[in-house]
C-alpha cells in the first residue's frame, strides 16, 4: 500500500507545483558557495536552481523569502503584519545599531515573515524565520508576529507551516523577549485546542528559547536534514560539563533517534510532503 | 564596576538565602511531597507535593538548589533536568483535576545544561510547560525567591499572578553569559546585570510582574507569614474569579508584552 510516496521525483514535482525559479537574493557578494561537506564550489545562481542544496545534498542556509518562494505556489504568497518593527523596551546600549545593521544585511524589517499561502493548491498560514536578520533571534516584533500569525490561523481555521531558524530569544530585549516564548506558546495552544493543525519545519539552526517554545509545538515536527537543533549550546554544554560531545550531537538525526522529531525531509521532498500534510489536516470543509 | 543589579544578583544567589523548601516549610501547615514524572526519573532539582494553605490543598512546585553540598548536587544546584519539567506538569495536570490551585517557588540559575538533558528533549519539555500552563484550569501563582534564569525559570512562570521577592532577579541570560557575548568578557557581569533590568523593581516598572515583596523590613518568621497572608488573599480573589475570565486573563497579560505601539504592561 503506497500511503503517500515520498519518493517522488523532485523535478516532476516543481514542474506539478507551477513554481518559477526562485529569486536569487544573494546573501554573500561571492559568486560561488563552497559547501562544508565535500568542499566543492558552486554558484550561487547554480544552488539557488537545486533548493540552495549542494550535489552531496548538503543544505546551505536560505533566506526567508528565498524559502517561500521554493515552497509555495507562483503569486499565491500574501504577507501579514508586515509593519511590526522592533522596539528597544529596555534601551539596551548598541541595539538600535545592530538593529540597522540586521536590516540593511537582510532586505527584512525583523527576524521573520509571515502570510498566507497555497503550497500545491493547500491554503495555509506560514512563517519563515530570517537566518540573515541577527540569526532569526526572537524579540518583541518576532514574538507578536508569530503569535498574531496563530490568531489569524484560529480566527480563519487554517493550518500552520512553520520554518524554524533562531539562535533563541534575543538578549537585547532582555525579559521582554523571555516572555515572547509564553506569548507565542499561548497562541499555539489555542490554536491547537481549536483542532488545527501545526508543522514545524525545523532548519539550521534552531536552538535556545525558540526550540523551548513554538519549533517543538507541533503536531507533527519535520526537520531538514543534518541541521543543528537543541536547547542549551554544543560548546556551552563542552565546557559545563568537561566531556565529549556524542558524535551528531544535536543534529536533526540525533533528535529523530531519541523521538523529538517525526521525520527528516530533505528540502527537494518538502512540497509534496507539506502539500500532503495539509490536505490531509484540512478542517474548513467539515466546519 | 560594581552595580545594584549586581548587588542583587549576588543576594539572589546567596547560599545563606532561604531556598524553595524554607518557604515551604514556614507557609504549608502540612506538605506531602510527591515525587517523579512517570515516564523516566525523580528530578531532585525539582520538588513537588501537596501543601496545606490555611485550610487549602494546593499544589506546590518548586525549584530547589539544596543546601548542603552533597544536597545540592543530588539537586544540581537547582537546575531542572527535562524530567523535572515533566514532573511539574504532571502534578499541575494532578491540581487541575482536583480542582487545586498551584504555587509556584522559583529559584533556578537555568535549565540543567548536559548531553543527557538534550537527548531527553529539553527544549520540548520547557516548550510543553508553557503550552499546558497558559490553560490549566485552575490557579496558579509563581514567586521568584531566588534566581529566575531564562527558560528554565519560564517554564514554571506562566502563572496568573506573578510575584518575585525584592532581592530575586529574572533574566533572558546570566549576566556573566550576556557580558561574554557582548564584551567578550564575562568579568563586565556587573555592567550586563544592569542593562538587562534584571531585578524586582525593573522587572514591576516594566509592567511583567503583579507585585514585589519586600524582605529585610521585618524578622525572618514575620517575612514568611507576610508571604503566607498574601498568597492565601490573593487566591481568594482568583478562585473567585469565573474560569473563562481567569485563562482569558492569563493569555491577554502575556499576549500583550511587547505589543507595538502601546505601554507595556497594564
Ligand atoms: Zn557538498
Amino acid at each position: 500500500m503506497a500511503f503517500f510516496n515520498f519518493r517522488l521525483q523532485p523535478k516532476n514535482e516543481l514542474e506539478k507545483g507551477g513554481r518559477t525559479a526562485a529569486p536569487v537574493q544573494s546573501d554573500a557578494s561571492e559568486p560561488e558557495k563552497k559547501c562544508p561537506n565535500c568542499h566543492k564550489e558552486t554558484p550561487i545562481s547554480e544552488l539557488a536552481g537545486n533548493l540552495n542544496v549542494c550535489t552531496c545534498g548538503y543544505h546551505f542556509r536560505m533566506n526567508s523569502r528565498q524559502r517561500i518562494s521554493y515552497l509555495v505556489d507562483k503569486g499565491s504568497f500574501e504577507e501579514l503584519f508586515a509593519d511590526v518593527d522592533y522596539s528597544n523596551p529596555i534601551d539596551f546600549p548598541g541595539y538600535n545599531e545592530k538593529i540597522e545593521s540586521a536590516k540593511s544585511l537582510s532586505k527584512e524589517k525583523e527576524g521573520v515573515i509571515c502570510g498566507t499561502a497555497k503550497v500545491g493548491g493547500e491554503e495555509c498560514c506560514i512563517f519563515a524565520m530570517e537566518p540573515y536578520f541577527m540569526m532569526g533571534s526572537m524579540g518583541t516584533a518576532v514574538g507578536e508576529k508569530i503569535t498574531s500569525l496563530f490568531e489569524y490561523a484560529t480566527e480563519h481555521k487554517m493550518s500552520v507551516v512553520g520554518f524554524t531558524v533562531s539562535g533563541g530569544a534575543r538578549m537585547q530585549e532582555g525579559l521582554f523577549s523571555l516572555l515572547q516564548m509564553a506569548k507565542t506558546s499561548g497562541a499555539v495552544k489555542r490554536h491547537s485546542d481549536a483542532g488545527l493543525f501545526y508543522l514545524t519545519v525545523l532548519t539550521d539552526p534552531t536552538t535556545g528559547g525558540v526550540t523551548a517554545s513554538f519549533a517543538m509545538e507541533g503536531d507533527i515536527i519535520i526537520a531538514e536534514p543534518s541541521a543543528t537543533v537543541g536547547f542549551a549550546g554544543a560548546r556551552v554544554i563542552e565546557q559545563t560539563t568537561k566531556k565529549a560531545l556524542p558524535k551528531g550531537f544535536q543534529t536533526s538525526e540525533f533528535l529523530m533517534k531519541h523521538g523529538f522529531v517525526d521525520a527528516i525531509v530533505s528540502r527537494p521532498k518538502q512540497r509534496t510532503v507539506i502539500r500532503h500534510l495539509l490536505k490531509i489536516h484540512d478542517r474548513r470543509e467539515k466546519a | 564596576m560594581k552595580t545594584e543589579a549586581y548587588d542583587k544578583v549576588r543576594t539572589a544567589r546567596s547560599n545563606s538565602r532561604p531556598t524553595s523548601m524554607d518557604y515551604i516549610h514556614h507557609i504549608f501547615d502540612v506538605f506531602f511531597e510527591l515525587h517523579g514524572d512517570r515516564k523516566f526519573a525523580d528530578d531532585g532539582a525539582v520538588v513537588g507535593g501537596i501543601g496545606i494553605l490555611n485550610e487549602l490543598p494546593v499544589t506546590v512546585v518548586s525549584i530547589e538548589k539544596g543546601r548542603s553540598v552533597k544536597e545540592r548536587m543530588a539537586r544540581s544546584f537547582g537546575a531542572p533536568q527535562p524530567e523535572g519539567y515533566r514532573k511539574a506538569l504532571r502534578l499541575m495536570k494532578q491540581a487541575e483535576k482536583f480542582g487545586r490551585p498551584v504555587i509556584c517557588l522559583i529559584d533556578t540559575s537555568g535549565a540543567f545544561c548536559g548531553i543527557g538533558a538534550e537527548e531527553r528533549g529539553q527544549g520540548q519539555a520547557i516548550a510543553d510547560n508553557l503550552m499546558e500552563m497558559m490553560t490549566l484550569k485552575t490557579p496558579v501563582i509563581s514567586v521568584f525567591v531566588g534566581e529566575g534564569g531564562s527558560g528554565g525559570a519560564l517554564a514554571l512562570a506562566v502563572a496568573d499572578r506573578v510575584w518575585m521577592l525584592e532581592n530575586a532577579v529574572y533574566s533572558v541570560i546570566s549576566p556573566e553569559g550576556c557580558a561574554s557575548i557582548l564584551w567578550k568578557d564575562s568579568s563586565k557581569a556587573s555592567e550586563a546585570a544592569e542593562v538587562l533590568k534584571l531585578t524586582a523593581e525593573d522587572s514591576y516598572d516594566n509592567g511583567l510582574i503583579e507585585k514585589v515583596i519586600s524582605e529585610g523590613d521585618i524578622g525572618e518568621e514575620a517575612f514568611y507569614d507576610r508571604l503566607k497572608w498574601e498568597l492565601i488573599w490573593e487566591l481568594e480573589k482568583l478562585r473567585e474569579k469565573p474560569l473563562d475570565q481567569l485563562l482569558e486573563e492569563r493569555y491577554q497579560k502575556f499576549r500583550k508584552v511587547g505589543e507595538p505601539v502601546q505601554n507595556n504592561g497594564q
